[in-house]
């Protein structure tokens, strides 16, 4: 009903009927009869584009699901040799990042710029903590020759003795050598999803910078939380993405004791 | 001719164009170039679809020559693979997924809503640059020597044994897929939020809920269409196995991906023409459409089931016989939505005042040829008839029917229908006549040979055939020069309204849309102040009463 | 007062443009804080349990949390417990497209061995 988020409201207060606070803000579209019919669209616009997300990713978790359940030795071995500690942090990070970013929405509509400029740049970093972890673990893959490709090696997993380094896959049993060429679809599907992901990443730093710059001008603390809003959707479903990528990537097949 | 006839123009001698719309509001390149106006960015799509189309149609044309002889020699057997090739992705990617909804539905839908825009006119303008973009690297691929893959990318050929531009042609309907995207989030958006006062879901235009309909399958389709793409680039580019059977990937899983867009992009196409095909039945059988509510509803059926029929495409692929049997029970039922259109539309006609405007023969020849196509559909869907049809030239024809037949059929009724809202100017009528009927003969002698050769057993996709075969295709080409005629025509006199035109008023149809209350050209606000919807939709009482008093506080 | 007039105008019960328009609710620090401490925990829970043997029951388990820990940013972070009935039913129609996607297609790879044996 309010067009504005007032600074006077506090969470309770904020569906007062009453008030009829009719501030016409600069960004207030000509083709809008109401700033909050604005807002509304813009949010229900920002839905329906995590919709196209989730059937973009679907298409690759579908991929992963089959083949999965197809090549089943070779999905667990190869998931083995992915570094959990390293996934269970960059969760962890990640989650805190999705927290940073909340409490910037809330920054944003009680009109508090330093929290809210705080927030954003807080969201950043650990956006890049991620991004960093990511690195060293394709780092990782790129030096066993696991990534998908010409240069792709199956000896780990026909001859995990060899590895003793790597305890979790040194205690594997061999593959057959067919299946251990089924590991290159479980990395494709990594690198592919977890690519994908890190490519959402990306561009929503990239947005992270821009918001940072005009939150700090105050574009956002006078009442005009949408952008806010709508990017703070974004990265969470950027989130959850990962929440399935995690145990679906990395735990598969911890379990055995070794 | 008054009698047969509702136009009802403005006397011409004394008859002016506004003085202010949304054509000169602004001037000079840039003032289009970075428009948000939604009816001048359906214009640049109009401009931009019409040259693609004839693109198409151009390779349309080299291979109906080509099939002119039983042997393969106006082009070689590879060139010809091109040729196929470049119609299929230019006709579907570039112009029958934008043709109505980018064009028409951009230029009406806030209108007929109420509204003075879409609810997000960068993100519009966006798309249409993201067409262009797509379009300029469908023709980038075209010039560096084309590719010739089919336009269903097929894996594992797509994959490994093509050395033609694939990727290009790849990126390009990518970066087209989020043109339609975008197009779609903002009709829903729109449909959802920016509706006037009064306009509530079951007063909207039928043209609307058709809109929405399509609108849910480009957000929720495309993407997949997308990611099955970049897979096939991975998998072009990297080897990455996920498609090559020899490294242990299924290519029918890229079917699987591709058709569960592909399969309701077809209801993409075909559903904003069903809106057009509404309207202009209505308009001119002086009747509100017969069963609105079966109508709009069915319209969201259609959609809704076309989520659950794409293995029909896979049926001869190697996909399991038991699951086949289950899509080819769920294909029938989009018999259904499509049949209650037909019946409500042929009811609405039923003691309707007829006449026969351009608009209404389109519409006509919509009916009867999306009738033939939908029911040979039936038979495709049917799995032993599949078998036997599936990959001969009945299956082009069927799919010919739908789409020129029916959705080609549908946009130039629209264009017809609307011409004069988005021009102010008439189009000449007799020759317009003339056009749609030698583009319903000229269609008619093209495709129908070819639902005989695909029975006698002609596959498709190969320059030469069996010496038998030649009568009906030399037959089939014959047609489609006449065909090709037809949709010069509209071109040309078009293009000649622009300037010589009559001047066709607000409301040359006596139309009941919000869009014919207002000036034609309209203003770039579209309503001077916002309308207030207090009757239903194609209420011709409404309109009756509403000129008498328009008459009588004048007079 | 003119600003009422207006707004009942525009927000005509029998129809407007937003027939139900959602109060903007604003979530506390302290409630992210719970959902932040859930989330946490939910990681930890994956982590832990996909170190015990359950059978079949390791990857259901796993997706299991996902999905509450999906839901739980869906619901509070993403602010969808306090939307409009419409964009609670657009978030269900994305999943529900991308269900008909995985069984659909399940279908055919179900089945695609029976009776070849």
């Amino acid at each position: 009903m309010d067009s504005a988020i007032a600074t006077t409201h506090t969470h309770d207060a904020g569906h007062a009927h009453g008030e009829h606070e009719h501030v016409v803000l600069p960004q207030h579209r000509h083709h809008f009869e109401t700033e909050e019919q604005q807002r509304e669209a813009g949010s229900f616009g920002m839905w329906l584009f995590l919709l196209t997300e989730i059937m973009f990713f679907g298409g690759m978790f579908f991929a992963y699901l089959l083949y999965r359940n197809w090549y089943y030795p070779a999905f667990a071995a190869a998931s083995n040799q992915l570094n959990v500690p390293m996934g269970a942090a960059n969760t962890a990070i990640l989650i805190t990042s999705g927290f940073c970013m909340a409490l910037g929405v809330w920054a944003a509509e009680v009109r508090q710029k330093k929290t809210l400029v705080i927030t954003l740049i807080l969201t950043t970093i650990f956006g890049m903590a991620f991004l960093g972890v990511k690195y060293f673990e394709y780092k990782e893959k790129y030096e066993l020759h696991h990534i998908p490709g010409n240069n792709f090696s199956v000896s780990m997993f026909v001859n995990p003795q060899n590895y003793p380094q790597y305890p979790d896959t040194y205690a594997e049993k061999p593959l057959a050598p067919d299946m251990a060429q089924k590991t290159q679809i479980f990395f494709f599907l990594y690198f592919a999803m977890t690519g994908m992901h890190a490519l959402h990443m990306i561009i929503g730093i990239g947005l992270l910078v821009w918001l940072i710059m005009r939150a700090n001008r105050g574009d956002f603390t006078n009442g005009y939380v949408a952008p806010i809003e709508n990017f703070g959707l974004y990265w969470h479903f950027v989130d959850i993405v990962w929440l399935f990528l995690f145990p679906l990537l990395y735990l598969i097949n911890r379990h055995p004791l070794h | 001719m008054s009698a047969q006839t509702i136009v009802s123009l403005p006397d011409q001698s004394t008859a002016k164009m506004p003085k202010r719309h949304y054509i000169n509001n602004e001037h000079g390149l840039l003032s289009w170039l970075l428009t948000g106006d939604h009816k001048r960015i359906a214009i640049l799509y109009l401009i931009s679809i019409t040259f693609f189309f004839f693109i198409g149609g151009a390779f349309a044309a080299l291979i109906r020559l080509e099939l002119l002889t039983p042997q393969s020699d106006l082009v070689a057997a590879d060139t010809y693979n091109k040729f196929f090739t470049m119609h299929g992705i230019v006709m579907i990617f570039l112009f029958l997924v934008p043709s109505v909804p980018a064009t028409l539905g951009n230029f009406l839908i806030p209108i007929m809503l109420g509204a003075k825009d879409l609810a997000f006119p960068k993100i519009n303008l966006l798309s249409w640059y993201l067409y262009l973009a797509g379009g300029t690297l469908t023709l980038t691929a075209l010039v560096l020597g084309g590719v010739d893959t089919g336009w269903t990318f097929t894996t594992p050929l797509s994959t490994h044994y093509l050395n033609t531009h694939v990727l290009t042609t790849g990126m390009a309907i990518f970066i087209a897929g989020f043109s339609s995207i975008f197009t779609g989030l903002n009709f829903i958006v729109t449909i959802h939020r920016m509706r006037a006062p009064g306009m509530t879901w079951f007063r909207m235009p039928l043209f609307v809920w058709s809109h929405y309909a399509a609108s849910l399958l480009m957000v929720l389709g495309t993407p997949v269409l997308a990611i099955a793409i970049v897979l096939v680039a991975l998998e072009r580019v990297f080897g990455i196995g996920v498609f090559d059977p020899t490294k242990g990937g299924d290519p029918l899983l890229f079917q699987h991906l591709f058709w569960f867009y592909s399969h309701p992009a077809v209801y993409i196409m075909i559903l904003p023409g069903m809106g057009v095909i509404s309207e202009v039945i209505s308009t001119f059988s002086r009747k509100r459409v017969f069963g609105y509510s079966a109508v709009a509803f069915s319209s969201v059926a259609i959609a809704l089931f076309g989520f659950f029929v794409w293995e029909h495409h896979m049926f001869i692929m190697g996909v399991s016989n038991y699951s086949a049997l289950v899509f080819s029970l769920l294909t029938m039922l989009v018999a259904v939505p499509s049949a209650i259109k037909v019946f409500n539309w042929s009811f609405t006609l039923q003691k309707g005042s007829i006449t026969f405007e351009t608009p209404m023969l389109y519409a006509f020849a919509f009916i009867g040829l999306f009738t033939i196509g939908g029911l040979t559909g039936v038979f495709l869907g049917a799995l032993g008839m599949d078998i036997h049809l599936t990959e001969t030239y009945f299956i082009v024809a069927h799919f010919h029917y739908v789409m020129v037949g029916g959705m080609l059929m549908a946009f130039l009724a629209g264009v017809h229908f609307w011409w004069p809202k988005m021009t102010g100017r008439m189009y000449p009528e007799s020759l317009s006549k003339l056009s749609a009927v030698t583009s319903f003969i000229g269609f008619n002698l093209t495709f129908m040979p070819q639902f005989i050769l695909g029975y006698l057993g002609m596959p498709r996709r190969y320059a030469a055939y069996p010496q038998e075969y030649q009568v009906l295709n030399v037959l089939s080409t014959a047609g489609a020069t006449v065909l090709g005629v037809g949709f010069l025509l509209p071109l040309l006199y078009l293009g000649w309204s622009l300037k010589y035109g009559a001047i066709a008023g607000n409301n040359p149809w006596q139309a009941t849309g919000l869009e014919w209350q207002i000036q034609s050209p309209p203003l770039t606000e579209n309503f001077v102040e916002t309308p207030i919807m207090d009757h239903e939709a194609y209420d011709y009482e409404w309109l009756a009463n509403k000129t008498k008093h328009e008459v009588t506080t004048v007079g | 007062m003119s600003h009422d007039a207006i707004h009942s105008q525009a927000h005509d019960a029998s129809n407007v443009t937003n027939p139900e328009h959602a109060e903007h609710h604003i979530v506390t620090p302290l409630q992210y804080c719970y959902v932040f401490a859930t989330l946490l925990v939910g990681t930890a829970i994956t982590v832990g349990a996909a170190y015990v043997d359950m059978g079949v029951l390791n990857p259901i388990v796993a997706l299991a949390i996902a999905c509450f820990k999906a839901c739980v940013v869906i619901l509070f972070f993403m602010h969808a417990a306090y939307q409009t009935r419409l964009i609670k039913v657009t978030i269900a129609s994305g999943f529900f497209v991308f269900l008909v996607l995985i069984t659909m297609t399940l279908t055919d790879y179900l089945s695609r061995s029976w009776g070849l044996w």
